[in-house]
């Protein structure tokens, strides 16, 4: 019993075991340097890392309310691996920050909340889960202490996350009055499309849209994108996400399959009008992060249309989606949060004549946009086809033209940027930035996984051999 | 023969590249690895014609197939036909060409010459690709090098230009993206769906899907190609880009659009191919006219070669719509030949250019006193291009208008007609601005002390010329390569016309 408890749980606790270690040496008050603690977190989440790929186990704990199997293993893995990326990134940022234990504090346990939302196999538990993984962030995003902008954003992502949780509190609980069930194994069979459960569903899929920032329910995106540090930014726009979807996923495939007719026209709707007005938006942003959180919504969209594909290579294509996605979007916010840290500057216009100074540096950003943008060879061309054919395998092509052109409309803002760096010239372009080791093996990683995960065909093969 | 080595040759070349440093080293390990290149294209060439001759009538020669996505039965399946083997010595040619006229770039050479192979890279993938996804692949690989090499290296409004031309190329290829997903839906073998060309072509998909994702397919290759009104990425993106890309724009980029159109519209499509081809010959001969005529209003040298390659592009497009035997052989040597004559035109006008400053014919003027050697090139270049017997333009050309003739509807026999009255129109700007800016007096004072040209842009030019009068006075040795390979697409239209 304990054993199983072990290995069942053994991501879930390594997490636990590293927010506690930090939360003694913040209370022991003495004086630990801070690269020390920086580089221990690591090494502890790159083990979790590797242990995750070992002695895996399905099984249920705690009632049913915990389920695990090798997929969802392989997807904590993977926010795993970006919260790994993300921590070696912000290196510079953190070593002088008076408050860095904090940091790791509240990161981690959101990304326990993430772990168990993944894991739950019960609504009561998904919705607890959630709040775990949500309040910290606010929190987060707030951890630029001297500036107005990252309180008003900590504020608004508070407000909006408090008032999608109480949709999806309420989704919940007319779930329950309608079935009398919130495990998802019963409610599979037991949901009906009765207009009461459809109307608990709507609740439920506005819960979701607001977390995944999908349109009409991203209004709060942009401005906690720019106000928070860069890497809470990078942090939302993946980790949180990724999770979000691996959970969407799930539930929609296997919990709301009665229900499929009504959730596919409402995906259609909501991934046409996310592609859309996350690409219009897009357009003419100045701000880097800005600009990056409204691609992050046009990408959802993206997402969205793979999931309406309803079948193994649907949730295949997404989760390899995020993998990609985790790589891409990870070694473009790495390069803006290394310019953020030393320099200060995040608009695009800064950006110009950056490839005469850095020349190494703008070919990571570049690489990540054109894998952003779904360019080959980088992994980004397979995950968009991926998606895209998943998408189309429901017949409608209405759907992929839509988005075929929204890939191209996309590419002319990430154009823009590779246009600035390379082409534009500048007066007095950012100086000759130096990274250290630890952010330079986080991009390394990334532009490995770019170029690796899309010719070898071995990451989305696994991922589909387990989602079958 | 491996014909992967033709993907691994220059992706070899472009590491080396980034490796070796300062620009002679650059230039010397990118011309060894085009001289690599056109030599393996030639043993290709040999091997593929020892095959021949050994009696092997399989549809496509040298093939290999690798699993590459399992569980979307996708492969990485190449293979040559007579077409491939055309089309890639084309590019070949192209390619020492390029290296050698761009062998004075300073600024940025490693990425210049990184790129262009790069570039490279893609078209011989395209070219020897039998599995649609893998074909797909290679196009967007050839998309966004022209960016960066048009918007880094290029004159003019550089920007606007790469911006057009990368977002209508990619625009096109989400076209073809929505037309092979139709295609792969539609497929089934052995319970699965599949993207592998030779299996499709076997494949009776039905008349009703071929009408709906037709013109997907091919007017998103049609838009690589300059097909009206998808042409305005052509002049701006040409006369933007630096020498070599010119060419490899013209030359190679234009090609994988026609190429496209014939292997996957036509040949996957057949019945969608003959309801549409009333349409697509109207279309080619508005691109023939207008391009000519557009040509004509033309001041800038590179703007007149731009819409004059709309207007040769319109016959590749013709001898397509014809979807006759004699039409199509036309269409594919009119690519080759286009895509030759062009490359040399670009590279002799960048010439021009390096030396005067300028590419305004009307600055330009007795550049036969001090450049003997560039002047006839551009002669030779011009000549082709208004179809002097001779060489290879006249050959495509005239394959072209009598495979058209065949056809003995009112019909064709007007568009034939338009068509041929166009090559008065070409002769009309090519002698104007040869007789402007080579012969007649010197305008420009400054010009009289101007140098001829260099053994590097000697050496790209007599291959280019080398190739245009092979074909054009022993065409048969071309039209002997290609006609299998357009047979087969025949036999798939045969009982359709009759």
């Amino acid at each position: 019993m304990v054993n199983d408890f072990l290995i069942l749980m053994k991501q879930e606790l390594v997490i636990t075991l590293i927010i506690f270690v930090l939360l003694f040496v913040k209370l022991s008050n003495k004086d630990t340097k801070n690269e020390t603690l920086i580089n221990f977190v690591n090494i502890l989440l790159a083990l979790n890392l590797v242990s995750g790929f070992f002695m895996i186990r399905e099984g249920n704990l705690f009632g049913d309310m915990f389920h695990t199997d090798e997929l969802l293993t392989l997807e904590k893995n993977l926010l795993n691996l970006g919260t790994l990326i993300i921590s070696l990134q912000s290196y510079n940022w953190l070593k002088d920050h008076k408050h860095m234990p904090e940091f790791y504090i509240l990161m981690l346990s959101t990304l326990l909340g993430m772990f168990f939302m993944i894991s739950s196999n019960n609504l009561l538990m998904f919705y607890l889960a959630l709040e775990l993984s949500t309040i910290p962030l606010a929190a987060l995003a707030n951890f630029d202490l001297e500036k107005r902008r990252s309180s008003e954003a900590a504020f608004k992502m508070i407000v909006s996350s408090a008032f999608s949780s109480g949709l999806l509190l309420f989704g919940i609980s007319l779930v329950y009055g309608a079935t009398g069930t919130l495990n998802f194994a019963a409610l599979s069979t037991s949901f009906t499309s009765t207009p009461l459960n459809i109307f608990a569903f709507v609740l439920l899929i506005a819960g979701f849209g607001f977390k995944i920032s999908a349109v009409p329910f991203h209004l709060w995106t942009a401005d906690v994108y720019e106000g928070s540090p860069v890497p809470v930014t990078s942090y939302l726009s993946v980790i949180s996400k990724g999770a979000i979807l691996f959970v969407l996923v799930s539930v929609l495939y296997k919990v709301f399959t009665p229900l499929n007719e009504s959730w596919y026209n409402m995906l259609f709707i909501i991934s046409v009008l996310t592609m859309i007005i996350g690409n219009l938006f897009a357009l003419r942003q100045q701000n880097m992060k800005r600009f990056l959180a409204f691609s992050s919504i046009a990408q959802v969209g993206f997402i969205l249309i793979g999931i309406t594909g309803q079948s193994a290579e649907g949730s295949a294509s997404v989760i390899y989606f995020v993998l990609v996605y985790i790589f891409s979007n990870l070694a473009a916010f790495g390069v803006i949060n290394l310019i953020s840290a030393t320099t200060g500057k995040e608009n695009i216009n800064d950006y110009k004549g950056f490839y005469k100074t850095n020349p190494r540096l703008s070919w990571v950003l570049a690489i990540a946009l054109f894998s952003l943008g779904g360019i080959p060879p980088t992994a980004g061309f397979f995950g968009k086809f991926f998606l895209l054919l998943a998408g189309a395998g429901r017949g409608n092509y209405l759907l992929i033209s839509i988005a075929a052109l929204n890939m191209v409309i996309s590419l002319y803002y990430y154009l823009r940027i590779i246009k600035a760096m390379f082409m534009d010239a500048n007066e007095n372009p950012i100086e000759d930035v130096k990274a250290g080791w630890s952010p330079k093996l986080a991009m390394i990683i990334c532009v490995t996984g770019i170029i690796i995960t899309g010719l070898a065909s071995g990451a989305y093969q696994y991922i589909y051999s387990l989602v079958k | 023969m491996n014909l992967s080595l033709l993907i691994i040759v220059p992706l070899l070349t472009a590491i080396v590249v980034l490796l070796v440093k300062g620009l002679k080293q650059v230039r010397t390990v990118a011309l060894i690895g085009s001289a690599a290149q056109l030599v393996l294209c030639f043993v290709l060439f040999y091997f593929y014609q020892q095959e021949r001759a050994n009696g092997n009538t399989a549809n496509f020669i040298f093939e290999d197939n690798y699993t590459w996505y399992a569980p979307l039965n996708i492969n990485y399946h190449i293979g040559v036909d007579g077409i491939s083997i055309a089309m890639v010595l084309l590019t070949t040619f192209v390619v020492i060409a390029g290296v050698l006229v761009s062998w004075k770039m300073e600024r940025l050479n490693k990425e210049f010459f990184f790129l262009l192979l790069f570039l490279s890279l893609g078209a011989y993938g395209f070219f020897i690709a039998l599995d649609l996804f893998t074909l797909f692949f290679f196009l967007e690989v050839a998309v966004i090098p022209k960016f960066l090499l048009i918007g880094i290296w290029g004159s003019g409004k550089k920007e606007y230009s790469a911006m057009k031309l990368a977002l209508m190329l990619m625009g096109g290829s989400a076209l073809v993206f929505v037309g092979l997903a139709g295609l792969y839906f539609n497929t089934n073998v052995n319970g699965a769906h599949s993207f592998d060309l030779v299996q499709i072509a076997n494949m009776n998909i039905p008349i009703e899907v071929q009408k709906l994702f037709f013109p997907f397919a091919f007017i998103g290759f049609g838009i690589f190609t300059a097909l009206f009104p998808f042409h305005t990425w052509v002049p701006d993106g040409h006369s933007s880009a630096p020498t070599a890309a010119s060419m490899f724009l013209a030359g190679i980029s234009m090609k994988l659009g026609g190429y496209g159109c014939l292997r996957v519209a036509t040949y996957l499509m057949p019945d969608a191919a003959h309801e549409y081809s009333t349409i697509i010959i109207v279309l080619a001969c508005i691109a023939i006219l207008y391009g000519a005529f557009a040509t004509m209003m033309q001041t800038d040298l590179k703007y007149i070669n731009a819409y004059s390659s709309v207007s040769h592009c319109g016959f590749v497009l013709l001898g397509i719509g014809m979807l006759t035997k004699t039409a199509i052989d036309g269409a594919v040597m009119q690519m080759v030949s286009h895509g030759l004559m062009t490359a040399l035109f670009f590279a002799v006008i960048g010439m021009i250019y390096d030396r005067t400053h300028t590419r305004q014919v009307a600055q330009l003027g007795g550049l036969m006193k001090m450049m003997p050697f560039i002047s006839t090139v551009f002669v030779i270049a011009g000549l082709c291009s208004l179809g002097l017997p001779g060489f290879s333009g006249f050959v495509a050309e005239m394959t072209v208008f009598m495979g058209s003739w065949e056809k003995a509807d009112a019909f064709y026999r007007i568009a034939t007609i338009i068509a041929c009255a166009s090559i008065v129109v070409t002769a009309v700007y090519i002698l104007r601005a040869t007789g402007k800016a080579i012969m007649g007096p010197v305008v420009n004072n400054e010009h009289l002390t101007l140098y001829d040209a260099g053994w590097n842009e000697k050496l790209a030019a007599s291959l280019l010329i080398v190739g245009i009068v092979i074909i054009g006075v022993v065409p048969f040795f071309l039209k002997d390569l290609i006609s299998p390979g357009t047979g087969i697409i025949i036999q798939k239209l045969a009982s359709l016309i009759k």
